[in-house]
């Protein structure tokens, strides 16, 4: 059987097993929810293995007609790209499941809803990469939203209703530009070999538009996946989200949920409207460069650890999408990894504010102070996790951080030299926390915070490792993200500069 | 070039270590400081075989290279975890290792009834394992993941009693003021990369010999700005005082010795992209030049003995900068003042320790006096590294200092003859500040509160102090018999090269001993010969009032820098939610046709969201003009 489509089977499967566990047995609906999502990791760490990263095609593909009338097909199948990104999400959501595991007591709900809920989202979160049907693409990216949705208002804290109803509402719009976009691809296509929604052929499409429809279609698909990494000015729904859901749900919204719009960008922007990208590369470098610098002002002007750390990704998001369209292969490369590097550091920033949260009953920074002597080892996971968001060298989100901003200065210098200023903003926008949350005199309320369990090393453990294994030895995943990289370049026509000293030799 | 096997294992020792003792936690405590210790001691102890095996080779086959791994590689981007082991890099390898280890041992007793020892030695030798990587990176980024590494130790030393608020601001300081250096390596990695195709010391050397000026000249004035943040050189040099903060061992060993000079390092290791970038080149001597004034008047005002030696570091680094943007003529003489300063300095600050030790952590020196017959090895040492900083013959300061003087003299014309008389003032200050010190502390009359019984600290600490104060009587000389280290450094740097000798050897030596001279009785007569008062004497002139407070470098940061900045984020935070959101929420409302609530909000912002779209309008538009130009 196909390994991506059993990949996306097993979760459900395993929901529907949930389902039939009484409600009240908590600890065997978590376990199985738990057991679940490990064996959907481990077919992941096994997909990856028989991956061969030589081809640059498609690989593990399925495809099977569903709306036959309109040219759908259920169609998957992973490049370099999603691979990365799909092993990413498998292994980050049984350390959600892990390190969360009281996150579904307290909701409007019981916790069989709130497991069966991750569950089909992760079902989602691998189709969505997976998808190389256009229309399948769409429906899951929309659908995803119901789970995030009933995650967050269902069990997340402070106005999470609100935050719930503007994500969507946010969310809604783009979806709604983009079903436009494809729409019209639709339209085209039959007019020019026959209606299709296979990635492949709408890829050939932009030989048929004029510069104006492909500058339209392309802002469909870009609005929204602008909103969803999110990008400035689309940003504001995401401090909201993050800091109302709870925080296993925030991991996988800030970690894989954003990525699905820089992912979008590379898949569906670049190669079905070339041209357009290149008409809209200055704006969106731009918007990227004020993203990185106006985000980390942001986080350092935050109160609120949650908020805080949404505010990082927002200008991580700006690193991410600057390395895309830099158009190099150090910036696309580099932003294929700092997807995978933001999911995890993200996740472990996440994963301890959470746990820093619920212990003291507040996010706000001001309510701790000196939990470094009362909590050690919780201080520790925080500020390691810190260090990978500021890009400490030889931790992993310096590689790709740093890949980026060579790729773009050799394009681009103005921009990197401008994005460049961000590191000192992300010292401040992580040593400002450390200092107050975690140094300085232990202050009332925090003095019998306990530290943390063995549950919770175990789930923060493995993050940790990711992060510093990543640092000094990057190549495993270098090597499947580069011919993917090199191939969505070499199909749009970019080489990368050569070295201008040396140019005329 | 020889290939190696061990090279890694200077780097993996005391890396090791520092992981053992911080994963271990409190079951390590009483032996963690041994195990350190111990492998600090093999790294040098490896050091010296290597040493012993570059001295077998031919002078040009004397650097070892060991790839270990290829580390990122995309496109034409392809950097190696690689190491480089030559004669430059041994000097610092056997510095680090063998300083480093002294300030172990010291430590063990120093830091003994602190309940947190163990994770004092994991960051110690986290630091070691930095700064190893630092000058063994073949690389610059390889050289930039230590560059960071020594960050992140010297931000979690002097952070080490973070429980107090200002020690946990000081180590932030520290940090982000070392990251606005670390951003001029990032460029200079960049503009490297994008010009001439490579990152690696040896390719860029290559590369620079058919580099244009300006692409060397960019480079150049980047890894100065680097060298500038790590090395507390002028316009970067206001987090060194504050970084006093850490136990006095660290200042020892990483904010005189070692880290610091890191700056010094790089300008040296990059030696082919000044010699071909002269305006970069002179930028460097200016700096110097600034920074070692500059240290030194903050120097003759402070009263806390750990801060007047932070200034005196600043400015004796000052003095290597300074030789380093002399060019060929400078670069060996940059790197001995670097390594007899590393003695003497990191003596004095053990010293230091010991008088704190012994003054139940008082730092005030208006508070001492008459040390010296309490704590006679602390004195003597003390002492030995005193006579050895202000250039005192035979000491080591001596020998490297009076070359700094007589290398810029021979710069040549008006340069020569300012370099030259800066360096000769400095030098009258030098003696003068540090002659300051040495009577406060050991020779006015005793000036000490109440309850001090001042005693001679443990022969942990005293040993390493010992064989510290040898290294200030005798390394200069050793250094200089034959031109032996100029001549082991000429593959690194090249030849000497010839000079006009603007003045002898024996007129530059005549004139630096009457800067000590001067100084030196100055200082005496002010603070031995006549009464010291136990406060700080308010009524004094501005300069003292200006030195006291560090020339005024916090002020001008905090209102050129940090309020502007902290205003602007104030501003943006308003903002988002005001306008950036508040044009969403307007956009949706209206989109949802509810009249009513679009009134009210229209009377309150629309001209607010009008004129902020238009302002947001135009810095687009400017932007993306920028960018695309």
């Amino acid at each position: 059987m196909n390994a991506l489509t059993t990949m996306m089977l097993l979760p459900i499967l395993g929901s529907l097993l949930i389902a039939v566990i009484p409600s009240d047995q908590v600890l065997r609906i978590k376990q199985a929810a738990l057991a679940v999502t490990l064996l959907v990791a481990v077919t992941g760490v096994l997909t990856w293995f028989n991956f061969d990263s030589a081809d640059t095609a498609f690989q593990f593909v399925q495809s099977v007609e569903w709306i036959p009338s309109f040219g759908i097909n259920y169609a998957v199948g992973v490049d370099g790209l999603s691979l990365v990104l799909i092993l990413m999400s498998v292994l980050l959501t049984p350390i959600v499941v892990l390190a969360g595991w009281n996150e579904s007591e307290g909701g409007r709900w019981s916790a069989k809803v709130f497991y069966i809920l991750i569950l089909v989202l992760e079902t989602m979160m691998i189709g969505v990469f997976a998808a190389t049907d256009v229309f399948l693409f769409y429906v899951i990216f929309e659908a995803m939203l119901i789970p995030v949705y009933f995650l967050i208002g269902g069990y997340g804290s402070g106005d999470r209703a609100a935050a719930a109803v503007k994500f969507l509402l946010y969310s809604l719009f783009g979806g709604l530009l983009m079903l436009a976009s494809i729409i019209g691809l639709y339209v085209i296509s039959g007019a020019n070999g026959g209606h299709t929604f296979d990635i492949a052929k709408l890829s050939e499409m932009h030989n048929y538009m004029s510069s104006t429809t492909q500058n339209l279609l392309f802002l469909g698909f870009f609005i929204a996946f602008a909103i969803k990494a999110p990008l400035w000015p689309l940003h504001t729904w995401l401090p909201g989200a993050a800091a109302s859901g709870t925080p296993g749900t925030s991991v996988l919204l800030l970690g894989v949920l954003d990525k699905v719009g820089t992912f979008g960008m590379i898949r569906f922007c670049l190669t079905l409207f070339p041209d357009a990208s290149r008409t809209f590369t200055p704006v969106i470098i731009t918007l990227a460069v004020i993203s990185i610098i106006y985000g980390a002002f942001l986080a350092i002007g935050a109160t609120d650890i949650k908020r805080l750390i949404a505010y990082t990704s927002i200008s991580h998001f700006g690193f991410i999408t600057m390395g895309i369209f830099a158009m190099t292969t150090q910036g696309h490369s580099g932003s294929t990894l700092y997807m995978f590097n933001h999911g995890f550091s993200t996740a472990a920033l996440f994963i301890v504010a959470g746990w820093m949260a619920s212990r003291r009953g507040s996010s706000k920074i001001a309510d701790f102070g000196g939990l470094q002597r009362v909590t050690p080892v919780m201080a520790w996971s925080f500020f390691i996790a810190g260090m990978s968001s500021l890009a400490l060298p030889g931790l992993s989100s310096f590689v790709s951080e740093f890949l980026v901003l060579v790729g773009t200065f050799t394009r681009y210098p103005v921009a990197a030299v401008i994005a460049t200023f961000g590191i000192v903003l992300a010292a401040l926008y992580i040593l400002i926390p450390v200092q107050k949350a975690l140094h300085g005199p232990t202050t009332p309320g925090n003095e019998n915070l306990p530290d943390l369990n063995i549950r919770e090393k175990v789930a923060i453990a493995p993050v940790m490792a990711v992060i510093i294994a990543l640092g000094f030895y990057p190549a495993p995943l270098l090597n499947v993200i580069n011919p993917t990289s090199a191939h969505i370049l070499e199909v749009q026509g970019f080489t990368d500069p050569l070295p201008s000293d040396s140019a005329g030799k | 070039m020889t290939t190696s096997t061990s090279l890694g294992y200077l780097i993996a020792l005391p890396l090791a270590g520092s992981i053992i003792l911080l994963l271990a936690g409190r079951k390590a405590d009483k032996w963690g400081h041994l195990l350190a210790t111990a492998l600090s001691a093999s790294s040098f102890g490896l050091g010296l075989y290597q040493l012993s095996q570059m001295l077998r080779l031919e002078p040009e086959e004397r650097a070892f290279t060991q790839k270990l791994f290829s580390w990122i590689s995309v496109g034409t981007f392809n950097v190696d975890a690689g190491l480089l082991l030559d004669q430059l890099s041994i000097c610092f390898v056997l510095l680090i290792t063998g300083v480093g280890t002294l300030i172990h041992i010291y430590s063990i007793s120093y830091m003994s009834h602190d309940r947190d020892r163990r994770r004092f030695f994991a960051y110690l030798n986290l630091f070691i394992a930095a700064m190893l990587l630092l000058v063994l990176g073949d690389s610059y980024l390889n050289l930039y993941v230590g560059w960071e590494g020594v960050g992140l130790a010297s931000y979690l030393l002097i952070g080490f009693w973070n429980q107090k608020p200002a020690y946990a601001t000081a180590s932030k300081k520290a940090f982000v003021m070392n990251r606005i250096g670390d951003m001029g390596l990032s460029f200079a990695i960049m503009i490297a990369f994008a010009t001439l195709g490579t990152v690696t010391f040896a390719g860029v050397k290559e590369a620079s010999e058919s580099a244009s000026t300006a692409t060397l000249t960019g480079i150049g004035i980047m890894l100065l700005i680097a060298a500038a943040g790590k090395s507390a050189q002028f316009p970067l040099q206001a987090w060194l005082g504050d970084a006093m903060a850490g136990p006095t061992p660290v200042s020892a060993l990483i904010h005189a010795a070692t880290m610091v000079t890191a700056g010094v390092y790089l300008i040296t290791r990059s030696n082919f992209i000044f010699d071909a970038a002269p305006t970069a080149q002179l930028l460097v001597v200016i700096v110097g030049a600034v920074t070692l004034i500059f240290g030194a008047l903050i120097g003759t005002a402070k009263d806390d003995i750990k801060k007047a030696l932070a200034a005196s570091t600043m400015s004796q680094i000052g003095y290597m900068t300074l030789a380093a943007g002399l060019g060929p003529a400078g670069y060996a003489i940059a790197i001995m003042h670097l390594l007899t300063h590393g003695f003497f300095k990191a003596g004095m600050f053990l010293g230091a320790g010991s008088v704190m030790h012994g003054m139940k952590d008082q730092v005030n020196m208006r508070r001492y006096g008459a040390l010296g017959k309490f704590m006679p090895i602390t004195f003597v040492t003390f002492g030995l590294g005193y006579l050895a900083i202000i250039g005192v013959p035979p000491f080591a300061g001596f020998y490297s200092k009076d070359l700094i003087i007589e290398t810029a003299f021979n710069a040549g014309g008006v340069k020569g003859i300012l370099l030259g008389s800066m360096t000769l003032f400095g030098a009258i200050l030098t003696a003068f500040y540090m002659t300051r010190v040495m009577v406060l502390t050991f020779t006015s009359p005793e000036r000490w509160e109440e309850d001090q019984h001042p005693h001679e600290s443990p022969i942990l600490m005293w040993l390493p102090m010992v064989v510290l104060a040898i290294g200030s009587v005798t390394t200069g000389y050793l250094f200089t018999r034959g031109d032996a280290l100029v001549h082991w450094l000429e593959p690194v740097f090249g030849e000497h090269g010839e000079h006009t000798e603007l003045l002898p050897h024996k007129v530059v030596s005549a004139l630096a001993i009457t800067a000590v001279i001067i100084g030196a009785s100055i200082a005496l007569v002010k603070y031995q010969f006549s009464e010291v008062d136990a406060e700080a004497p308010n009524k004094v002139s501005i300069l003292t009032r200006l030195a006291r407070k560090d020339l005024l470098q916090d002020s001008f940061n905090e209102s050129v820098f940090m309020r502007p900045g902290q205003v602007l984020t104030r501003w943006l935070v308003k903002g988002d939610d005001n306008v950036v959101d508040g044009t969403v929420r307007l956009v949706g409302r209206t989109a949802l046709g509810a009249g009513a609530e679009l009134r009210r909000t229209q009377t309150g912002f629309a001209r607010s969201y009008s004129a902020l779209i238009l302002i947001g309008a135009l810095v687009l538009i400017a932007g993306i003009w920028v960018i695309t130009q």
